[in-house]
């Protein structure tokens, strides 16, 4: 292209949709099947786990044997992206740190994520100790929608009646593996609650859905699954709208800003194709960003205008500010009673057997809000790291013979080690509740822009005592675990110097809260239905609404809160409110 | 030991030296035409992936001897017994060839942990450590294989040689005949059912 030219296109769709993870993926869905025209953009390449996931692939078939050396959770890992992008970076500012995960592919983050599926709770909305800032709406808003997901997409789990772990409508959870046993007993005598793990994954056949099939339980959703046994957007939503004839995709689209008339409505959105660097316009009665909470608080704010000079819904000056990610903190070790175990097929799901809920009242400890535990462990496909470090484990356990045997060494005796240990490995982590701070936050760095012009974000991002005394909390209960299994601790113990152990924020991939919602304009960008309070036909439907992340992950409320805030947009254009 | 046979003792003769520094070289022509060929689409990879495997499968890191010395280290930390092959058959030399590539922090421990090795050998006996006699090279695998009784001065060997055992463990634990050795017996469509009876028995957990 010898002269810069943009394409404008004369079609106007009814929405233009921004984003094909949970966010928009749901939007999408929804409005494709109530009969709109909808424009998805996705700024990655197009992905089908039925033909792109690397499921059932063994070890030998990557060079580097799944290590992570590409795909930062490993070579057979569903994502494209990583925590960095070639020619996309992001800046920190004043020696804060921020870790920002981007999946560029159809359905983003949701084809490797955990598939554990929480809803937040009543006090997670509303809270009872006034810290933090309340939603403008209650659980019972959106409790509608919370069980519809279930039923659209499918879950595991077990009624249990806790108050702010809200039951849905589940299928029946997988049995627990062995280590997940020694878990509950230890959790049982130590007082950690410990029930079995809610995951969206098909352990029974989805009612109505003939394009799914159950879990066969090789425990690879992190890979993509060929029969779209789990949930991701793109096989779940994205590409059964697309069926519905009014959905079209175009990927490798970039998009810049959100285009704005004179009155300040958005008119679409410009952006530019990644493969030919050629610029589009693409016209529609509404936008919908579903870009990932930072990426929607970056588009936002690179979308500048005389009616909105301070970027777009910005006039609050809340936009990209109460950033907050899970806090995450971990400890690993193996229980010496599992050396020498009977092999047998443990695979299981890809989502987690068993976990523990918030069990204890903050009232009573030095930090205010909760944390779940995901525990890990098991006799999985070996991978590229299997066996590193043994000397740091066979030295601490007698050997065949009775004998305490000498760390290290080589030989038969050392290969016949490796086949000891094999499935004697324990993992716990916690995430808890971060809080929303004003003073965490992305904006923009109008010194830095990526290959495609458009500037870039940056982060101020610093945890507190409220985090750092959790992830302390979090370190004793995973030792007491431990101490109670008889099992052995073998990563770092962490203490004060380096915040026992807690992660960078960021690190955890569940950041929200850069556009939040709330009831008045002067210290929220949307309103309770995620339509920005600047611009009525514009709306955010991805994490960046959330006003104070729970414990819990944020996949299973973004799906609830988009498909709430479709079913709206549906209901105003019957009003009339909008076009 | 003058130049000539330390130079022979960690087998960089003129001839092999010339070799390794033209394996180093960044795009010689041969390495380019490999990366602009047309890359053929594979499913669920996105083209920088495939372009970066063949090239790293096209570029030479160690040299003979260096090879030659990581195959006899692999086969002493995995040998051969009476349920499987050894390391170099399970073709672990050939992965840790690729895996200093893929993952280049692996290589300056490595390239001079086999150099520490090789001068200790020649210090020790005379001879490089692949041309030493089997027993000699277990003597001084002897001193650098136990991490808690290292003797003053072995440091950088046990360094060496956990970082080679670690990659020997991975090397031969996902190949084929590794994953076999294992038992591992997942990795195929089944329903899981939960803990097999006999093994909830053998841990007193059928209440639990």
């Amino acid at each position: 292209m010898n002269e810069f030219q943009i394409k404008n296109s004369d079609v106007e769709y009814d929405a233009i949709i921004v984003g094909s993870g949970a966010g928009g993926g749901m939007a999408g869905y929804v409005l494709a099947n109530a009969g709109q025209k909808v424009l998805m953009l996705e700024a990655g390449a197009y992905f089908d786990p039925r033909v792109d996931a690397h499921q059932l692939k063994w070890p030998w078939e990557s060079p580097r044997r799944g290590a992570s050396t590409v795909r930062p959770f490993g070579d057979f890992d569903a994502s494209y992206g990583g925590w960095e992008l070639e020619g996309e970076p992001y800046t920190q500012k004043e020696g804060t740190e921020f870790a920002w995960f981007r999946s560029r592919m159809l359905g983003g983050r949701t084809n490797h994520w955990g598939r554990i599926s929480l809803r937040m709770g009543p006090d997670d909305f509303k809270c009872k100790d006034g810290l933090t800032d309340d939603w403008p709406i209650t659980y019972q808003d959106l409790k509608p929608f919370y069980d519809k997901v279930d039923r659209l997409v499918g879950i595991y789990g077990t009624v249990e009646g806790i108050e702010n772990e809200p039951d849905g409508i589940f299928m029946a959870p997988p049995k627990p593996r062995l280590n997940e046993l020694f878990i509950t007993r230890a959790a049982k005598k130590t007082g950690v609650k410990v029930i079995p793990g809610r995951g969206s994954v098909l352990t029974e056949a989805l009612p109505g859905n003939k394009d799914r099939s159950p879990c066969f339980y090789c425990g690879q959703c992190g890979r993509g699954c060929k029969v779209y046994g789990d949930f991701s957007a793109s096989s779940c939503l994205v590409i059964p709208a697309v069926k519905t004839g009014n959905l079209t995709v175009i990927t490798n689209a970039m998009v810049r800003e959100v285009l704005t008339d004179k009155a300040g409505l958005a008119t679409g959105v410009s952006y530019v194709d990644k493969n030919s660097l050629e610029e589009h316009q693409v016209k529609g009665k509404i936008v919908i960003l579903g870009a990932s909470a930072c990426e929607s608080a970056r588009l936002l704010l690179n979308s500048k205008s005389a009616a909105h000079p301070n970027g777009l819904a910005n006039n609050s000056n809340v936009v990209g500010k109460y950033l907050h990610d899970s806090t995450g903190a971990s400890l690993s070790g193996f229980l010496p009673q599992l050396l020498d175990r009977k092999r047998y097929n443990e695979d299981g799901v890809g989502s987690v057997h068993i976990y523990s809920p918030w069990w204890l009242d903050n009232k009573n400890l030095d930090f205010p809000r909760g944390y779940h535990i995901e525990y890990g462990g098991g006799m999985g496909m070996p991978s590229y790291g299997f066996g590193g470090g043994i000397q740091n484990r066979n030295g601490k356990v007698a050997g065949k013979d009775g004998k305490m045997k000498e760390a290290g060494g080589y030989g038969a005796g050392l290969k016949d080690d490796y086949r000891r240990f094999f499935g004697t490995g324990i993992g716990m982590a916690g995430r808890g509740t971060a809080i929303a701070r004003e003073t965490n936050y992305c904006e923009i760095d109008n010194n830095v822009v990526d290959k495609y012009g458009i500037p870039v974000l940056r982060f101020h991002y610093k945890w507190a005592k409220e985090e750092i005394n959790q992830a302390k909390h979090m370190q004793e209960t995973f030792q007491e675990l431990f101490h109670t299994m008889g099992g052995i601790v073998t990563s770092p113990v962490h203490g004060p110097e380096n915040n026992y152990g807690l992660e960078a924020p960021g690190k955890i991939i569940h950041e929200v809260g850069t556009v939040r919602m709330g009831d008045d304009p002067k210290n929220s960008a949307l309103n309770k239905y995620c339509q920005a309070h600047d611009c009525k036909n514009l709306f955010v439907v991805d994490a960046a609404p959330f006003v104070q992340q729970g414990d819990k992950n944020a996949t299973w409320t973004i799906l609830a809160l988009s498909m709430r805030t479709a079913e709206y947009i549906l209901a105003e254009k019957k009003k009339l409110n909008l076009s | 030991m003058n130049r000539r046979e330390s130079l022979k003792a960690l087998g960089l003769t003129a001839i092999s030296t010339g070799v390794l520094l033209q394996a180093c070289k960044p795009g010689t022509d041969k390495n380019e035409t490999a990366v602009n060929e047309e890359s053929v689409p594979e499913a669920g990879r996105e083209k920088f992936e495939v372009e970066r495997n063949k090239s790293l499968h096209a570029a030479k890191f160690f040299n003979e001897n260096e090879m030659a010395t990581i195959t006899i280290l692999a086969d002493i930390i995995i040998p051969k017994d009476g349920q499987s092959g050894s390391a170099s058959d399970a073709k672990v030399p050939e992965f840790i060839e690729f895996i200093v590539k893929d993952i280049p922090s692996h290589q300056v421990p490595m390239r001079g942990g086999l150099k520490w090795l090789d001068l200790h050998s020649f210090n020790r006996f005379k001879k490089s450590f692949k041309d030493a006699s089997a027993q000699q090279q277990i003597e001084i695998v002897d001193d650098i294989a136990y991490p808690n009784k290292v003797k003053p001065g072995m440091e950088p060997g046990v360094a060496f040689f956990n970082k080679m055992r670690d990659l020997t463990a991975s090397g031969f634990f996902t190949s084929e005949i590794g994953v076999k050795d294992l038992g591992y017996v997942g990795n195929t469509p089944n329903k899981w059912t939960g803990v097999p009876t006999d093994v909830l028995k053998q841990y007193g957990l059928e209440n639990v």
